[in-house]
């Protein structure tokens, strides 16, 4: 029966990625002439007319619009206070954004109409493929590109691209360092998912770096996509074994089952997730209770309170009527990293676009940039960030920065 | 005392496969087909009570009870209905494939209707049984409610549906028309009816199984009936499929072997163990462990 699916299915997703590919050659063409006007240029107003042009890309409709609105959003934001502060380097910025319906072909539209607008240092895509298809272009234009939150690792393979986020292995690394750094736990135990490369990614990744950790890892249990019902025996193993904080390296909806059945069991340890575990409170008919104390790495809390987070959620939710999450607060640094690295090897609007790129690489690794996702920002030569992991916790059906 | 905790773990789970494998059993047993929409009947089950209890939530036990009854109800027609207008046309169809093919696709009809009218987003379910339970040896070794109910209520369908077929005369029908439907119809007993009602039962078993199955893994999905179907067929098959006492021990093997070998051996590889086991039963023992062999006349 099992075959039987298996082949039903696979000549189903044949059949519907045909259809779908057919569907993607015809608004190839009609995409490059939706290019409309610049969506947010800002007022230019610099001695010399001479302008820095940064460009976003990002889904602004469609399934995961809440996403990419985010993302040009907060950009927009950053831009608007940086000009209103009297620009980079002297000279006013002006700011586009382009929409890419999670469409990783349209996202190489959008950086084309970009392109042509005049774009000089592209802020985006916002997600990973999006992100991945567009760095083969801005790896042959020679253009700089820091993604706010593309986490795949093939984001950055090219060394003109930087992220803000952590990747999606790095994650585990972050979230051993945050347990670690904050004593949460002694004896730790690992639920992940064997068959999902974005959790048994990170769950080595954490493995790796517990080992030279004040915490021991005492359980590590797989589950499949197949068995994700009965977690009875992963959890009684970690209780066994004596583990007070277990690490949950999966997507909420496991987590909501793990947490219910660890409830059932009187199993009360510490719960610590990282960003799929963020949606767990939107279940419908979950008991948010059962997941009181759950904490999850993520780099943006919107309670936080200090000075930056405030005036950024202030001001952002005067300006779009939302509050603003993590992937705005990515998108908000990002374009205050780029000012800094313009500033510091004293870039002007009028060199060739290689030329502010040559220039940014060099200052990406020597900078060491403040924002809401971190305080203090370095990178490496590879892209990848180095930056203090941040968690928030569950209390009371709500988010609370963990700090 | 852990072991005692694994172990009743897999009797919970297996109890769980036994009361969707007895579906399975009866419906193969009697009708000679293999009805693969089961798991997906268990699937609308869980959402017709999900739907109802949410409605009823003010009403405490009574809306619990009324939800299970009208989710029974509404299973048994589900089943009469599916076998009327997907299988019955085919049944004298030149190859038995053709039933086999078509209940697959109403398998894939009911997940992709759950998925229009329901979404995907996984949902809640809330456990219908509400005890806690009981705990031995001063709370270290501690039985769920919903353990107990579900190895209770599995044995007491396995004693009815034991004596039904034995002493009724319609279960003396059933294994009429399962001996042979030619016979069976000479004798003056009604073939259409009788298959009927075998796909009622089977289909109210489901949404009993559905109940325990959400309340015991509260996590509510269009494909939340797949799995523990195809787990159960294996277990109908391990037990000897059309036996209904072996499909009750097939599921308890293969819930107990599915924990234990989570726990000592991998936790990835406890599905290749289980699936592995079936291989090897069927190489020693093809009709399974209380299977017959029947002789085929020519």
């Amino acid at each position: 029966m099992k075959k039987f699916n298996k082949v039903i299915s696979a000549f189903m997703t044949s059949a519907m990625v045909t259809a779908m590919l057919a569907g993607c050659t015809d608004p190839a063409s009609t995409a490059t002439t939706n290019s409309q006007e610049p969506a947010q240029a800002t007022e230019s107003s610099s001695d010399n007319g001479a302008t820095f042009k940064i460009g976003a890309i990002g889904p602004l409709t469609g399934g995961a619009a809440v996403y990419g609105n985010a993302v040009c959003n907060a950009a927009e934001l950053a831009v608007e206070e940086i000009n209103a502060a009297g620009g980079i380097n002297g000279y006013q910025v002006e700011y586009s954004k382009e929409d890419d319906e999670l469409n990783a072909e349209k996202s190489v539209n959008a950086y084309n109409t970009l392109k042509d607008w005049g774009m000089q240092i592209l802020v985006g895509s916002t997600t990973s493929a999006c992100s991945i298809a567009v760095s083969e272009n801005t790896k042959a234009d020679n253009m700089f590109q820091l993604t706010p939150s593309g986490s795949a690792e093939e984001c950055v393979k090219y060394d003109n691209v930087f992220r803000v986020c952590f990747s999606d292995p790095n994650q585990g690394i972050a979230s051993a360092q945050y347990i670690a750094d904050h004593n949460l736990a002694t004896k730790v135990g690992i639920i992940y998912d064997s068959s999902d490369v974005y959790s048994s990614g990170i769950c080595q990744k954490f493995t790796e770096e517990a080992k030279d950790k004040n915490f021991e890892i005492v359980s590590s249990e797989a589950f499949t996509a197949d068995n994700a019902t009965d977690f009875s025996v992963q959890l009684q193993k970690a209780k066994d074994a004596g583990a007070d904080l277990v690490f949950l390296p999966i997507y909420y909806q496991a987590a909501s089952l793990i947490l219910t059945q660890a409830n059932t069991m009187d199993y009360k340890p510490v719960f610590f997730g990282v960003d799929g575990m963020d949606g767990i409170l939107s279940v419908e008919n979950f008991d948010t209770k059962l997941a009181e104390g759950v904490m999850l790495l993520t780099p943006f809390a919107a309670d936080a309170k200090d000075d930056l987070t405030v005036n950024f959620v202030k001001n952002y939710q005067e300006k779009y009527g939302e509050v603003p999450n993590q992937f705005a607060a990515d998108a908000y640094d990002a374009v205050y990293i780029i000012k800094q690295a313009l500033e510091a090897k004293s870039v002007t609007p009028d060199m060739s676009t290689s030329d502010i790129c040559e220039a940014l690489k060099g200052a990406m690794t020597e900078i060491e940039a403040s924002g809401l996702t971190s305080a203090k920002m370095t990178w490496e030569a590879s892209g990848e960030p180095n930056k203090e992991p941040k968690a928030v916790v569950i209390k009371e059906g709500a988010y609370v920065s963990a700090e | 005392m852990s072991f005692l905790t694994y172990l009743i773990n897999g009797l919970s789970l297996g109890s769980i496969y036994a009361i969707i494998a007895l579906g399975y059993t009866m419906v193969y047993g009697i009708a000679k087909m293999l009805n693969f929409a089961h798991g997906d009947f268990i699937m609308v089950g869980c959402y017709v009570i999900f739907s109802i209890s949410g409605a009823l939530s003010g009403n405490g036990v009574m809306g619990t009870v009324i939800a299970v009854v009208v989710s029974i109800v509404l299973c048994s027609l589900l089943g009469i209905t599916t076998e009327f207008i997907a299988y019955r046309p085919l049944r004298g169809a030149a190859s038995p494939l053709a039933v086999l093919i078509t209940a697959i696709g109403v398998s894939y009809f009911l997940e992709n209707l759950a998925l229009i009218i329901f979404g995907a987003d996984v949902k809640s379910f809330s456990s219908v049984i509400t005890w806690k339970g009981i705990s031995f040896a001063g709370g270290q070794l501690k039985i769920q409610g919903v353990t107990i109910v579900t190895i209770v209520i599995s044995l007491v369908i396995l004693i009815c549906l034991q004596l039904f077929i034995n002493k009724t005369k319609q279960g003396q029908a059933m294994l009429a028309v399962a001996e042979d439907k030619g016979a069976a119809t000479l004798m003056g007993i009604n073939v259409n009816k009788t298959i009927m009602l075998t796909f009622a039962i089977g289909s109210a078993l489901a949404a009993i199984a559905g109940a325990l199955l959400c309340s015991a893994y509260p996590n509510l999905s269009p494909y939340v009936g797949a799995m523990p179907g195809i787990k159960a067929f294996v277990a109908a098959v391990l037990g000897g499929i059309g036996s209904i006492p072996g499909a009750m021990i097939g599921g308890l093997v293969l819930g107990i072997v599915e924990i234990l070998s989570k726990t000592y051996i991998s936790s990835q590889l406890s599905d290749a163990i289980v699936f592995g086991i079936l291989v090897i039963v069927l190489i020693v023992k093809p009709t399974g462990i209380l299977g017959k062999v029947i002789q085929e006349k020519v």
